[in-house]
């Protein structure tokens, strides 16, 4: 994790989900599995966060309110589905309410399976996140000197 | 009079792992009243009914919940059984009760920490988390899931424990305990906490009973109500009392929960001692026709699955009707007349289970 040069934190949010992955993400930042080793923190802001952890299938109520917490999240971000309602719906995605998986919504980064996802596979998701996010940060760092150096060309 | 100004509360809120939404109506720093708005978790799975046959049902059942998952689950396999009159195995009966609490200590455990975090003792959180893994391996170790167990089904239970595991399980029990009881230590005698909770969100036992609350909470209050005293699963052949405190405090309501954990654990030696041997379910032919209001406790208070059949596979409505729903009630009581920076601490006092009140 050397190359990470921030500390990535973390929001998350439960798009009704059953709460079986929600305290098993909870669970993964907590002593056992400890997801802060690698400098991950929970915050309650999405001003603060990088990385956007989603449970649940999205119903019509919660549209907009992940829509709303997904753009208040400045970029470069990504963003984790953890488990299989927030893949696919799971065993809600005939319920009349639920819109399905997260990413009929927002543009979902790293899937996590699993009903509920345990907490090895949710760390093992955000790590990869990591990676994407990383690779996201360049992208936007050489947009940024090419964006200077056309500047540079047109004066 | 000053002038009012309304705070929203939610639905993403630091404190709240789940989505619930409060609109506070403030005069200065006092809640004077205040608004729940529900529904952003609601998912309809009662209406798939229609679509799962009722032994596939179980497992929508066990998913209202992540947390009590186990005890929804059993709740509705003994609605279904007293349909259908099926007579379930004393061993079955015992392993669901001893399942049950294990759910039980994870819950309060879970919602301690949960507590801890929402008045800022973040050490108090991970502590409390920490001894909550001991109860989880136990419970994937017997049944093969952390949060969703899926070890019960209409006519029994799926899993053995063998009796090797089960005086494993006792031994567990007493690093648990100790463990548990330097964790309750703080909760209960910390003058800090102490002074943080005594007093606030105060429930009257008029209030508790006349409102409906369930649980804990009517607990807390001095209501003396236990769903286990019924005798359901093998609840009528140990030795136990309910948990009553009577202040009716936030801490009160803490205290009912850290006392109730030594209760659990005394009742799980219990079960232990007196599990007997046989088959684990019994074949179940036909389909239900009639209906029934099957009742449990849960950690947070009286459970309700309704069932009705009509003779085919399909059931032709299930109701559940959760805890927390019956607390939202008393919530807003509570609320009223406190402090905004109370908010946190007595929305979690209630012990909030958004994923089951809203299905």
């Amino acid at each position: 994790m050397s190359y990470m040069t921030k500390s990535p934190w973390v929001i998350h949010y439960d798009a009704s989900s059953c709460n079986g992955c929600d305290i098993e993400v909870l669970a993964a930042l907590t002593p056992v599995y400890d997801l802060e080793r690698f400098g991950i923190i929970n915050t309650g802001n999405p001003k603060h966060a990088d990385v956007f952890l989603v449970t649940g299938s999205v119903n019509e109520q919660n549209r907009a309110v992940v829509k709303n917490i997904y753009d208040q999240i400045p970029n470069p971000k990504v963003v984790v589905a953890v488990g299989i309602c927030a893949t696919s719906g799971g065993v809600f995605r005939e319920c009349y309410n639920v819109a399905g998986g997260i990413d009929k919504i927002i543009p979902v980064d790293v899937y996590v399976p699993g009903c509920a996802a345990r907490p090895e596979s949710i760390i093992d998701g955000v790590v990869t996140a990591l990676g994407i996010l990383d690779a996201k940060r360049q992208a936007m760092k050489e947009k940024k000197s090419e964006n200077a150096g056309n500047r540079g060309d047109v004066v | 009079m000053s002038r009012q100004i309304i705070v929203p509360f939610g639905p993403q809120h630091p404190v709240l792992p789940e989505p619930l939404h409060l609109d506070l109506v403030l005069e200065d720093e006092r809640v004077v009243d205040v608004i729940p708005s529900i529904g952003y978790v609601h998912r309809g799975f009662e209406k798939l009914v229609e679509k799962r046959d009722f032994n596939n049902y179980v497992y929508l059942a066990e998913r209202t919940c992540g947390i009590c998952s186990f005890i929804h689950g059993m709740t509705y396999c003994q609605g279904i059984e007293q349909v259908m009159g099926i007579e379930v195995p004393e061993r079955a009966l015992y392993l669901r009760t001893i399942w049950s609490e294990y759910s039980r200590l994870h819950s309060h455990l879970l919602w301690l920490g949960c507590f801890a975090d929402s008045f800022g003792f973040e050490n108090l959180f991970m502590n409390a988390w920490r001894i909550r893994e001991r109860v989880l391996d136990v419970l994937e170790q017997t049944t093969g899931g952390r949060v969703i167990q899926g070890a019960c089904k209409v006519g029994g239970v799926r899993r053995n424990i063998g009796s090797e595991k089960l005086a494993e399980m006792n031994e567990g029990l007493g690093i648990i305990r100790r463990e548990i009881e330097d964790l309750t230590n703080v909760f209960l005698f910390d003058s800090s906490i102490r002074h943080r909770l005594k007093n606030v969100g105060v429930l009257s036992k008029e209030d508790a009973y006349h409102l409906g609350a369930v649980g804990p909470v009517a607990r807390g209050s001095g209501v003396n109500v236990d769903l286990r005293k019924t005798g359901y699963a093998a609840y009528g052949k140990l030795k136990f009392e309910p948990v009553v405190e009577t202040a009716g405090d936030s801490l009160a309501r803490c205290t009912v929960r850290a006392r109730e954990l030594f209760a659990s654990i005394d009742m799980i030696h219990q079960a232990i001692a007196a599990i007997p041997e046989g088959p684990l379910d019994v074949k179940v032919t036909g389909a239900p026709e009639g209906e029934y209001f099957s009742r449990s406790e849960q950690p947070r208070g009286e459970l309700i699955h309704y069932v009705k059949g009509n003779g085919t596979k399909f059931l032709v409505r299930s109701r559940i009707r959760t805890p927390t729903l019956t607390n939202i009630p008393p919530l807003v009581k509570m609320l009223a007349g406190c402090e905004l920076a109370d908010v946190p601490v007595i929305v979690l006092s209630i012990d909030p289970c958004i994923g089951c009140a809203e299905r």
